[in-house]
């Protein structure tokens, strides 16, 4: 089924949540809001799920979510059969994992209740697709994080959802666990194809998991677009320097410059060398080599006092024998410009 | 309290000044708490067991026991109504004066027993606002059992509200949204999630609450008209009895409330602890 | 108490049943009886308030009730964060019972802890019979009532006080004596600040107490006019002298000072938070 928000607006007293926002997402499709705390993200999701009312406006087409291009502003969270994740889970701490995924199906009305043992089936079924067979008598205090974030998940499958709307679902789990769920959560969403939009402040993992990618910032949607777009062709300067560290070049320190635009090259994009390559080389000195990771960083003073960070392949930094206080020229390969007039 | 609790809190503090302290506070404890709570059993049982049993079977005495317990049946199961009603709507939703609300809700703890007794007085004796009004249909309340019911309703408003207020505020609303998503009702979200959640603190409340209703006493004094059989409250009646120079019943009587209150103290620790687990176990969940 | 247009969430289920009733019953039990007794303060003349106010009679149980009960208070602070301090820092046989024991005064209907005091303190009782020849009269003597308060009072000191010491940064303490300090100096510098607050809100609720008390004092005061009467007995007599608005002008005088130090307390600990960004 497919999401609609049309230009919504969302205040809190004099705080400005949301500011015309439209996005649009397909059916089946699985989207990422990506942004800082405070962008909005949050708020947006919980509109979608109707726990937050938009703003009225006089325009009658603005404001407005529509599911299945079906307006749903009258719709009650619970009508609108919506699975939603919480960032703490939520789970039920006196329930067992098994009565946990049941509730959806035990609080339905009599008339559209499953029977006990379709119950049963269904929360079996689901236990082996978020693979806690054989936990189902325990209770979520006795899980661990990683475990307690899928039952929250099956909790919500267990509805059938129409939509799949998770509040930064692994925010509170560490690395390793969060990698995991990232990847078992892509391949349960390549099996079922319940359109999903996923809040996280992790670009790592929006750009991992997400068909697309919903860059916000203050209120605003930056940027919607594949995570190639996104991380190669930036619509702004937030995004390129929300996605991943980035060297800004700005005042007269390229000849690419032109008035007040600033040009922002990631640390891979730059090449370095012992001899200035073409006429965009810049001369400067190594001032440290961090040579922890599957890449080295490498820390230039250029000579006109700029810190620039360049990320080098191992193999290269051998062959060129860097050292502290060595002159070297980086070059960049690629560049993003930003000024006011125009964007490359 | 575990063992972990007793090693980040327990002192390293000189020995001497240990026991100083801690002399201090059982001498202080002794004299203040357990001489009292002694000295009401002593006086109880020291005209022997015959004269206990006949303070207890007086008609009199018969007839207080069962207006304390008429008055506690009916404002207890109200205010815990009223407190949970209180608690969802203040920690529920966000609305304007929502800190006034609770604050006027904890008013009752702030007012003088005997003044609140005066303000009933205001309002439903003869010459108050509704007195005369309620006359007319034949219902006395001043003077008579509906006002000491509804003293001791006034004194106990904020028990179990203050109860379960902090502890609903702390527990947020994520587990009732995420019923409320799951197709559940606002019934069904309150029955099986809320509650279940917050039973110990509402049983908490709720024993707070029976343990004030039924020793109240300034209140009640002053809206009951003082006439044993028929509006006298325990307390009301052991006053009597202590003003009629009857020291022994009025001391047997006493020990039945002492009792209570001792149960009240031992129902609470073991409350206080499951209250404490439960909130240990939300720590080591976030 | 209304809901603005921006301010609007979707809300859970209950919200007009929940609010309606808690303002039905809010109103009904305490707004009005709050209104009924301010108006008919406000209706009688100045002139006439005062005029009660102004009687020796008034003014003497006036005195008796602040200053025992300031007095209380101050005798309930110390003890109580002694006791506190005891029950958080130390262990000890029967530590868990006194502690459940504390809220003994909280939990006892305040007539039985009323007589029992005086079967104690009479001048024929337990501790009163060995204090006579010393010339000490409890009962029946603003120590009397001295006594009743400081019962009544202690368990909202120490279970104020209790809590703030539980939360103490051990930790703090263990820098300042690797810093160098003494253990008195870090108990007077480190510690005791942190408790200030605390303290002062158990201080406060203990006046707060103090002040309305009723049931606990009357049978150990002895209840004579200009030496032992305590205000709130004194609007019972009002009343039964049918002097409803006496009984008033009493009241008016109790409820606003009760009130006034609550509000004074939170006003002082919303300052210390400010100040210390405390929370």
């Amino acid at each position: 089924m497919s999401v609609e928000v049309r230009q919504v607006n969302k205040t809190f007293g004099s705080y400005k949540a949301l500011q015309d926002v439209s996005l649009k997402v397909n059916s089946g499709e699985l989207v990422a809001l990506l942004g800082p705390s405070g962008s909005g993200k949050t708020t947006l999701l919980r509109m979608i799920a109707g726990m937050e009312v938009p703003d009225r406006s006089q325009n009658s087409e603005e404001g407005k979510i529509l599911f299945f291009n079906q307006d749903v502003a009258k719709w009650s969270v619970s009508q609108r059969q919506v699975g939603f994740v919480f960032q703490h889970y939520a789970l039920f701490k006196h329930m067992s994992v098994f009565e946990n995924i049941a509730f959806g199906l035990r609080v339905r009305p009599r008339g559209q209740r499953p029977s006990n043992a379709q119950i049963h089936d269904r929360v079996k079924q689901l236990l082996q697709l978020i693979q806690l067979e054989g936990f189902g008598d325990r209770f979520p205090m006795q899980l661990s994080g990683g475990q307690r974030q899928r039952v929250a998940l099956a909790r919500a499958l267990a509805i059938e959802p129409k939509v799949l709307l998770l509040d930064e679902p692994f925010g509170a789990l560490d690395a390793k666990v969060r990698q995991k769920l990232r990847e078992w959560l892509r391949r349960l969403h390549e099996q079922m194809h319940t359109t999903t939009i996923l809040v996280t402040h992790d670009q790592e993992e929006a750009l991992e998991v997400a068909d697309r990618v919903v860059v916000m910032n203050q209120a605003k949607i930056e940027q919607i677009g594949t995570p190639e777009e996104v991380f190669h062709r930036p619509a702004s300067e937030f995004v390129i320097d929300f996605l991943g560290s980035v060297n800004v070049f700005s005042g007269r320190s390229s000849e690419t410059l032109k008035g007040e635009s600033k040009v922002y090259v990631r640390p891979h994009e730059l090449q370095i060398s012992r001899n200035s390559i073409d006429h965009t080389s810049i001369s400067g000195q190594v001032q440290k080599i961090h040579r922890a990771g599957a890449s080295a960083k490498v820390f230039v003073q250029t000579d006109n006092d700029q810190k620039v960070r360049v990320d080098v392949p191992m193999n290269q930094l051998q062959s060129l024998e860097l050292g502290i206080g060595q002159q070297v020229f980086i070059t960049p390969m690629q560049a993003h410009v930003f000024s006011p007039d125009y964007t490359i | 309290m575990s063992s972990t609790e007793g090693f980040s809190h327990e002192s390293r503090d000189p020995k001497w000044v240990q026991f100083l302290l801690i002399g201090l506070t059982l001498g202080f404890v002794f004299l203040l708490l357990i001489l009292p709570l002694g000295v009401i059993f002593w006086e109880a049982f020291r005209k022997g067991i015959k004269t206990y049993a006949l303070a207890l079977s007086d008609r009199n005495a018969q007839s207080a026991i069962a207006l304390t317990l008429l008055a506690t049946a009916i404002s207890v199961p109200v205010n815990m109504f009223f407190g949970l009603a209180a608690a969802w709507a203040t920690t529920k939703y966000s609305f304007r004066g929502k800190s006034l609300l609770i604050s006027i809700i904890d008013l009752p703890f702030a007012i003088s027993p005997v003044i609140a007794g005066l303000m009933l007085i205001l309002l439903y004796g003869i010459h108050g606002w509704f007195g005369s009004t309620l006359q007319s249909f034949g219902l006395q309340v001043i003077f008579a059992v509906p006002g000491v019911v509804l003293a001791t309703m006034f004194v106990t408003v904020p028990f179990v509200a203050r109860e379960l207020i902090p502890v609903m505020q702390e527990q947020g609303s994520e587990q009732e949204w995420a019923a409320v998503s799951l197709g559940a009702s606002g019934w069904q979200t309150f029955v099986k999630v809320t509650l279940p959640n917050i039973r110990w603190a509402l049983l908490y409340g709720v024993l707070l609450c029976s343990a004030r209703a039924m020793g109240e006493f300034g209140a009640v004094s002053v809206v009951s008209s003082n006439i044993r059989g028929l509006t006298n409250t325990l307390p009301l009646q052991i006053d009597a009895l202590y003003n009629d120079y009857n020291a022994p019943a009025a001391f047997a009587l006493s020990s039945i409330l002492a009792s209570l209150s001792i149960l009240t103290l031992i129902a609470k620790s073991w409350l206080e602890a499951r209250i404490d687990y439960r909130s240990k176990d939300k720590e080591e969940l976030l | 108490m209304s809901v603005t247009g921006t301010m609007q969430a979707r809300r859970l289920p209950g919200f007009g049943l929940t609010l309606g009733f808690t303002l039905f019953y809010v109103t009904l039990m305490i707004a009005l009886p709050i209104a009924a007794l301010l108006l008919k303060a406000s209706a009688v003349s100045t002139t006439e308030l005062i005029e009660t106010l102004k009687s020796p009679r008034v003014q003497a149980s006036l005195r008796l009730t602040f200053g025992a009960s300031v007095l209380a208070a101050l005798i309930n602070t110390f003890f109580g964060f002694v006791a506190a301090w005891t029950l958080v820092r130390y262990r000890f046989i029967g530590r868990r019972m006194i502690d459940s024991l504390i809220d003994l005064p909280f939990a006892m209907p305040t007539a039985v802890s009323g007589i029992a005091l005086m079967a104690i303190y009479a001048p024929t009782g337990l501790i009163g019979q060995h204090l006579i020849p010393w010339g000490i009269k409890t009962a029946i003597s603003p120590l009397g009532v001295l006594i009743a308060l400081v019962f009544i009072g202690f368990p909202f000191a120490v279970r104020t006080i209790q809590p703030a010491i539980e939360e103490l940064d051990i930790e703090a303490e263990q820098a300042s004596a690797s810093l160098g300090a003494s253990r008195l100096q870090t108990f007077t510098r480190v510690t005791l600040p942190s408790l200030l607050p605390a303290a002062l809100t158990g201080f406060t609720l203990a006046l707060a107490r103090a002040l309305g008390e009723y049931g606990s004092v009357i049978f150990i005061a002895g209840n004579l006019p200009m030496r032992t009467e305590i205000a709130s007995l004194l609007i019972v007599s009002r009343l039964d002298e049918n002097d409803v608005v006496g009984a008033c002008a009493i009241a008016v005088v109790m409820l606003t000072a009760t009130f006034g130090l609550l509000l004074g307390i939170q006003a002082i600990q919303w300052f210390i938070q400010r100040k210390t960004g405390r929370s």
